[in-house]
């Protein structure tokens, strides 16, 4: 065991399924390294547990490099942990302590039930795309999209708002579970260029009433999702769904 | 003419009010808190002016002048209807949200540290908004039931019978009371972090967001949810203290 391994108490929400309650349990995490990740912290721990004949923790994770969204966890009362601007795979054990008393939650929402322990069901993002995140219109090959100009800072908001990875820290940081920022982003990212504009009205109509029937609550604008986000998308992306969506009812056929 | 007139209420109507009506949805319900928001902020403002006329000092003269106007003027009389109805639409509007967002979190987080990520003041709005509620209430019980329900209050001090008294000596009488300034202060920092909050937040939620006018939207709204109540706080402060005369 190196030099500067740290001691920490775990206390883990523990959840067979949706259908069942859930509770907290106690783990010790011992002789962690600064330098490992919060996952791998994790991985520690579960090698411990299964060593010991016991039943590890489920939790979601996968790219571990900051872009798939997967690690959902809620550590000591904030999405993905007390560093701005990362996911939970990119924090590191330096930002605690030997000896913290560490509390990991799953994001908790009606529209993410729990599938286990720290896993979420969050399929309710899949469906809100489905409902019109996309372009369905023939947009040509790789070089026909330079065919079409589009001024520089255009295309840069809609980058910033393309680079949201729907880990639903947004809806997990609200204290209204509301998914707005996450769905502004994702209306965002294709209302700002030409070709996504050909279809904005009714992509903004069908992706909100999808949000709404998910069961997500409704933004007050507090601005912890904007605080929270990985990827720090921008709150003037829900402004701007706002804007759209309004228009878009108010001037809708149906 | 009246076939046309109907057809558009219906159309309206179900603008609003279908299934996947403007109000059914989140951004709908939203809207309407914003857009009525920023209708009671501007009843502030005519509110706090009228009312500052106190501060002539000239033994509520102008004051109560004001006071006539306002009382008698049948646009001023209209949209006090106006004003209840969007009260009483905010106050329903929060609540319905308010439900709701319980709904969206069956179980609750153990720990929370919403300190890191917004204000409190923006995370505790329906509180603030219930003491501005009780304080309305009472405020009302105060100054309007007074006016519109009974004979105390004269135009002015020439045409005051026995017995009765002006909208200005009213506010003396009121404000001779050490717990009432004290309720109307305390009521005043409510207000003013409910609006600290929802001055800007009612223009993000119209979708009026922009790199060069939040800015000052966000600058003004701190300016006015200072300025206004401290005003108003003012008004209790000096007539209790004898500073207006």
């Amino acid at each position: 065991m190196s030099h500067g391994n740290m001691n920490l108490t775990l206390k883990v929400w523990k959840q067979k399924n949706k259908d069942t309650k859930g509770k907290f349990e106690t783990y010790n995490a011992k002789g962690i390294s600064p330098d490992m990740s919060f996952l791998e912290m994790f991985d520690v721990v579960n090698e411990q547990l299964i060593n010991e004949g016991k039943e590890p923790i489920a939790f979601d994770h996968d790219c571990r490099e900051g872009i798939c969204g997967m690690c959902s966890m809620y550590i000591n009362g904030r999405p993905h942990g007390p560093k701005e601007g990362v996911t939970t795979c990119q924090l590191h054990m330096r930002s605690f302590k030997d000896g913290d008393t560490i509390v990991v939650e799953p994001w908790r929402s009606a529209a993410f039930p729990v599938i286990k322990d720290l896993a979420v069901d969050r399929s309710s993002f899949d469906r809100i795309m489905a409902a019109g995140g996309f372009v369905s219109v023939n947009t040509g090959n790789a070089k026909d999209a330079n065919n079409i100009l589009i001024p520089k800072p255009d295309a840069d908001e809609a980058f910033n708002a393309a680079a949201c990875i729907g880990c639903g820290a947004c809806v997990a940081a609200c204290k209204n579970s509301s998914a707005m920022l996450f769905v502004s982003a994702k209306v965002s990212q294709l209302a700002l260029l030409p070709q996504g504009k050909v279809e904005a009205q009714q992509r903004v109509l069908n992706m909100v009433k999808q949000m709404d029937e998910e069961g997500f609550g409704n933004c007050t604008n507090t601005g912890a999702c904007e605080a929270e986000c990985p990827k720090s998308i921008s709150l003037e992306n829900i402004a701007r769904m706002n804007r759209e969506y309004l228009w878009a009812s108010a001037t809708s056929k149906d | 003419m009246v076939f046309t007139f109907v057809r558009f209420i219906y159309n309206f109507n179900s603008l609003l009010m279908s299934k996947s009506g403007l109000l059914k949805s989140s951004i709908g319900k939203k809207f309407l808190m914003g857009l009525t928001g920023l209708f009671l902020i501007s009843f502030l403002l005519v509110h706090c002016f009228i009312n500052a006329l106190i501060f002539v000092n000239d033994g509520g003269e102008t004051f109560n002048k004001g006071a006539e106007f306002m009382g008698t003027n049948w646009l001023i009389r209209t949209m006090e209807i106006v004003l209840f109805l969007g009260i009483i639409l905010h106050i329903v509007q929060a609540l319905v949200l308010t439900l709701e967002n319980r709904k969206a979190r069956p179980v609750a987080y153990a720990v929370t540290n919403g300190g890191a990520n917004s204000t409190w003041y923006s995370r505790w709005m329906g509180l603030l908004g219930t003491l501005i509620l009780m304080f309305l209430i009472i405020h009302l019980k105060h100054f309007w039931v007074v006016t519109r329900f009974t004979d105390h209050i004269a135009h002015s001090a020439a045409d005051a019978l026995p017995g009765q008294e002006t909208m200005f000596g009213e506010m003396k009488e009121v404000f001779e009371h050490t717990w009432v300034v004290v309720l109307y202060c305390l009521s005043m920092i409510s207000l003013a972090y409910h609006l600290l909050h929802g001055f800007q937040s009612a223009f993000q939620t119209l979708g009026l967001n922009h790199k060069k006018y939040t800015p000052m939207i966000k600058t003004a709204g701190v300016i006015f949810s200072i300025l206004i109540p401290v005003i108003f706080a003012a008004m209790p402060i000096a007539m209790h203290f004898n500073i207006i005369k």
